[in-house]
């Protein structure tokens, strides 16, 4: 008996808390994240919530942010989006590709709630898709190894072969050789965007067949400690990664999110939010290049045109002339690559060694 | 190309391995499957590399490693020994306990950098051309790795401790009657395992990548689990093992760098396909497999049966 | 054996002559208090309410239809798999590549479906099930083929083959079966409706799949309790010497363990593709074939008790996911939690099977 009124106690005393838990949320606008990987991962998703955390500071007592972490593409990712939308939130920040059609099926249950999808191409009416264009960067550090490269040879640690990835490979080399046509590129694929160990030793095998310029499209800061320890130089990625590589670092690409998240959240507060489709570089600030450093003042000063130049419009990466691997022409002369071919680019330009699985 | 560095990588690729394969290989010759490797090497790897941020002491840092993830393992004995609970699950229980509390002691160290540990060099001895590289120029876990493994090699074939330690695995019943402590022999061995992991997560921490973030094993310890399967449970066959995966995975990244027309997944499955093959070229001849796997593997021990 | 009281000064455990009923029930009850009162102090410690964070984990998400459809989701993969692991291991049939038979089964269910996309026809789901459960079925085989054949040690196999049939996926993802219209992102096309598992619940996610795991687990019980089949799998796992002296051939029981777990296992992969994702991605696992060996353990290797230890597992993360929205408690505490969950789950199951007495009364009795 005693036992069953103990069990009935804290039983009310849980729903109590429970509604007085719903009582109070009202005065905020709730902002929901959800991210692929872990907040300490200290690539992708630390800087996504970097930008969350962006939004809290500058909306202050507006907002209350919500975040859920290592939410795996599938099933799952449809859940706990569907569960945010049904909590209450109103702006909800998806931050992989893979969450693409959850996003869009839970949108269309919930239509009062705005979805803000990263990097995927499909949108609704209450579905924004945004994303950063990242190869401006990559074709910037290409300068930068164009005219610091001894042996004409960068290495290249990929993660998937995905166009994101293949755009910033050849915006890479397109930067190098707009420089120094001698430029090629070696890429290994390591299949995972998250394994330091790995990561490393593919750095290290590129530099081994003579690379002396190293970069990488997955998260972590091995590649660049590796460049450090073998006395190469190399890029940050994502985050400036200075720390781990202070004699090596030439700069980094960082991604940005902050002020598009906090814009995007002050227009669904303020209602002036609507469905869109952007792809935000230099100019908007969603892509940032981290000090130049470690290269001599000339070069400093190049990479600093290129970057002004992208950013006022006057320089776009994928400029015709652009030969494929075979010596086609894919984009003519004065003309630039369309969206189509930059959204699913899938070839390789000339000078990237190997090919590009069909 | 030079071999030498290539060599170097291979080195530092399989070190891991042959660390936490090693520290498995007792625990399972004791009788008990602790399939908690993973959770025990991350544990380690947080706790060498907060040590070594928060005091700057190597040795410091690689002790705090080695007994963190023996500190782990005796959560897995007290639970599979004393109240019996299955070893399978315990284990896999004890990786997820060690990825959340890795990760939530790490969440302070994301982003923090690290100077690698100095090497340990031999005066005049490394610097003897390329043999004088591969051999002596290495940091202290290297050594370590190939020092255990020898001993543990040594202990189990040569010593009566490590009679002992087989005759608990072979059968915890004959070993119960001749008077030895069942319990007290595998509680030794699962520590063991758990002080070697940690040792490998230090070393994955501390030297393959001196930085932490979360999951940065990425299932080196499943790996190890599966070497020591591989090795037939017998010492020079792990490190052998851990070798050649390390090889392989190595080669192929040096093989993709060159430009090779093949899909990359088919080059990363490489050291995984390799492991099977030379596995059942090796188990062919069954007699000698079965005298070197423990019988008693996996089965609790209870005094009464 | 004179140092074993350092480690057990109080206690020591009988063995039951029959399991107990009684404790059979009391046992999962004493690990859930354990787990709530380590939960309180793990929460405090966190900064939270702990008796809210209790509720937001373990109530919260089964208070509306919806949440209890979705547990059911979850629930369905770990309870497919691991009837079929619980079935081989009551042998000593060490399956630890569930998670590769179950991509196989995704692959091979998967390819079917987008090869059968413009069929409109009511018999593309069977067959889309059948090949999703041949896949895992012939993925399970290499190993028991490796095995019978030349000894080698199932652990390894199927371990590894796991890590080839994941990255097998992704190759074919990245690259062959790539969405045409998908701008080569990492996606295959949507399947068409006759390749999808009906929905049982409007607005839910549930599906046919739940069926098939009751089913699944229905024909298993009868398998283990009550065929000849079962009775030799129990015999072969508890005494193979006595096994081997009536006749049973241990190869068959290995060829038969790993067919029925990797098709099982393969029957979850394609359940799940053609159930809640509707395509297939890079990667279709968050891990549930690893998770099911738990399940398989915690469910005392019967499949009623797979049943319930899948829920549990399941609820476990669901609870996990909304302890992150509604109090914000990080992923990493989730994890910590649910280790302390099974770790108190597995040793509170020692009471079932084993009776306490102290020490002195066992040694008296000796003497």
């Amino acid at each position: 008996m005693r036992i069953k009124s103990f069990y009935r106690e804290i039983l009310l005393s849980l729903i109590a808390i429970a509604l007085s838990g719903v009582g109070f949320a009202n005065a905020e606008t709730k902002v929901g994240f959800v991210y692929v990987g872990p907040i300490g991962d200290h690539g992708w998703t630390y800087r996504h919530d970097v930008g969350r955390l962006a939004v809290e500071k500058a909306l202050g007592a507006k907002v209350k942010t919500t975040f859920v972490e290592s939410v795996k593409e599938g099933p799952d990712s449809e859940r706990v989006i569907r569960q945010l939308a049904a909590t209450g939130h109103k702006v909800i920040f998806t931050t992989s590709f893979g969450f693409m059609n959850p996003t869009l099926k839970v949108a269309k249950k919930f239509p009062d709630v705005k979805f803000e999808h990263a990097t995927g191409y499909k949108q609704s009416k209450n579905v924004a898709t945004f994303s950063g264009r990242f190869y401006e960067g990559r074709y910037i550090a290409g300068v930068i190894a164009g005219k610091i490269s001894k042996t004409n040879k960068i290495g290249y640690v990929a993660s998937f072969p995905i166009p994101e990835v293949v755009r910033g490979i050849n915006a890479f080399l397109l930067g190098a050789r707009s420089v120094n046509p001698d430029m090629s590129i070696n890429v290994v694929w390591v299949n995972t965007w998250y394994d330091p160990g790995k990561e490393g030793d593919a750095a290290k095998a590129l530099i081994d067949q003579g690379a002396d310029i190293i970069t990488q499209h997955t998260d972590s800061p091995a590649p660049l400690q590796v460049a450090e320890n073998r006395g190469v130089k190399g890029f940050g990625q994502a985050s400036d990664m200075i720390k781990f590589a202070p004699k090596a670092q030439l700069s980094a690409i960082i991604d940005d999110w902050d002020s598009y998240y906090v814009e995007r959240t002050k227009a669904a507060i303020d209602g002036s939010w609507n469905s869109q489709d952007v792809w935000l570089g230099l100019k908007e600030g969603m892509v940032k290049m981290a000090p130049y450093t470690n290269m001599p003042n000339d070069v400093v000063a190049l990479a600093q045109k290129t970057e002004d130049a992208i950013r006022d419009g006057s320089l776009h990466p994928f400029s015709g002339p652009i030969k494929d691997q075979s010596g086609k022409i894919v984009v003519e002369a004065g003309k630039v690559a369309d969206s189509g071919m930059l959204l699913g680019m899938n070839f390789y330009v000339e000078g990237v060694q190997g090919s590009l699985p069909k | 190309m030079d071999l030498l560095p290539v060599i170097l990588t291979i080195i530092t690729a399989s070190t891991p391995l042959l660390l936490a394969a090693t520290g498995e290989l007792i625990t399972e010759k004791s009788g008990v499957l602790n399939l908690g490797v993973e959770g025990m090497m991350l544990i380690g790897a947080i706790a060498a590399f907060a040590t070594a941020v928060s005091t700057g002491s190597a040795l410091l840092a690689i002790l705090a490693g080695a007994f963190s993830g023996a500190l782990v393992a005796s959560i897995f004995a007290v639970l599979t020994l004393i109240f019996l609970a299955n070893q399978v699950a315990t284990g896999l229980a004890l990786t997820i306990f060690g990825v959340g509390l890795s990760a939530l002691i790490g969440s302070n160290f994301v982003g923090v950098a690290l100077e690698p540990l100095p090497k340990l060099n031999v005066d005049g001895l490394s610097t003897i051309p390329i043999l004088g590289k591969i051999l002596f120029n290495h940091d202290v876990l290297v050594y370590l790795s190939f020092g255990m493994i020898f001993l543990v090699g040594w202990f189990l074939s040569k010593t009566r401790a490590g009679l002992i330690l087989r005759a608990v695995g072979e059968s915890h019943d004959s070993a119960h009657a001749l008077g030895y402590s069942i319990i007290t022999v595998r509680y030794l061995a699962v520590i063991f395992g758990g002080f070697m992991s940690g040792l490998g997560g230090s070393y994955l921490s501390l030297v393959y990548t001196p930085l932490w973030a979360e999951n940065m094993t990425a299932g080196r310890g499943w790996i190890a689990l599966a070497l020591v399967v591989f090795g037939t449970w017998r010492a020079g066959r792990v490190a052998f093992g851990a070798y050649l995966f390390g090889t392989i995975t190595i080669l192929q990244l040096h093989v993709q760098g060159w430009g090779i027309n093949i899909a990359s997944q088919f080059m990363t499955m490489l050291p995984y396909i390799a492991t099977i093959v030379v596995l059942v070229l090796i188990s062919r001849d069954k007699g000698r497999i079965r005298m070197n796997a423990p019988q008693c593997i996996g089965k609790p021990f209870h005094p009464s049966k | 054996m004179s140092l074993i009281p350092q480690f057990i000064p109080k206690f020591v455990l009988e063995t039951r002559v029959e399991v107990s009923n009684k404790w059979v029930i009391l046992s999962p009850i004493i690990a859930i208090i354990l787990t709530l009162f380590s939960g309180i102090i793990i929460f405090s410690l966190m900064g939270k309410d702990p008796l809210l964070a209790l509720y937001t984990f373990f109530i919260q998400p089964v208070t509306t239809l919806f949440g209890v459809t979705e547990l059911l989701v979850k629930a369905t993969p770990l309870v497919l798999i691991g009837v079929g692991l619980a079935i081989g291991f009551k042998a000593n049939v060490w399956n630890i590549g569930a998670e590769g038979q179950f991509t196989m089964g995704a692959i091979f269910g998967g390819g079917a479906a987008l090869l059968c996309n413009n069929i409109e026809s009511y018999l593309v789901l069977p067959f889309v099930l059948l090949l999703g459960i041949l896949g895992g079925a012939f993925w399970g085989a290499i190993p028991a083929f490796f095995k019978t054949r030349f000894n080698a040690n199932e652990i390894l196999t199927s371990l590894m083959l796991s890590y080839i049939a994941v990255l097998f996926l992704s190759y074919l993802v990245h690259g062959p079966w790539r969405d045409p219209g998908g701008f080569n992102f990492p996606e295959s096309q949507l399947f068409s409706d006759y390749a999808m598992l009906p929905v049982l619940v409007e607005n839910s996610r549930l599906n046919l799949g739940s069926v098939f795991a009751i089913l699944v687990v229905l024909l298993g019980w009868i398998l283990i309790a009550r065929s000849i089949i079962g009775f030799q799998l129990r015999v072969v796992g508890l005494a193979p010497a006595a096994a081997h002296y009536a006749g049973f051939k241990h190869s068959g029981l290995v060829w038969l363990s790993f067919t029925i777990s990797g098709g099982l296992a393969g029957l979850a992969g394609i359940a799940e593709v053609s159930g809640p994702i509707g395509q297939l991605l890079p990667s279709v696992s968050p891990g549930y074939g690893f998770t099911a060996i738990i399940v398989a353990f915690l469910g005392r290797l019967h499949p009623v008790g797979v049943l319930f230890a899948s829920l549990v597992m399941a609820l476990s993360y669901i609870g996990g996911e909304n302890a992150q929205i509604e109090i914000g408690l990080p992923a990493a505490v989730t994890g910590l939690f649910q280790g302390v969950l099974l770790f108190f789950l597995l040793a509170c199951d020692v009471l079932v099977r084993y009776r306490i007495k102290s020490s002195s009364f066992i040694s008296g009795k000796r003497s």
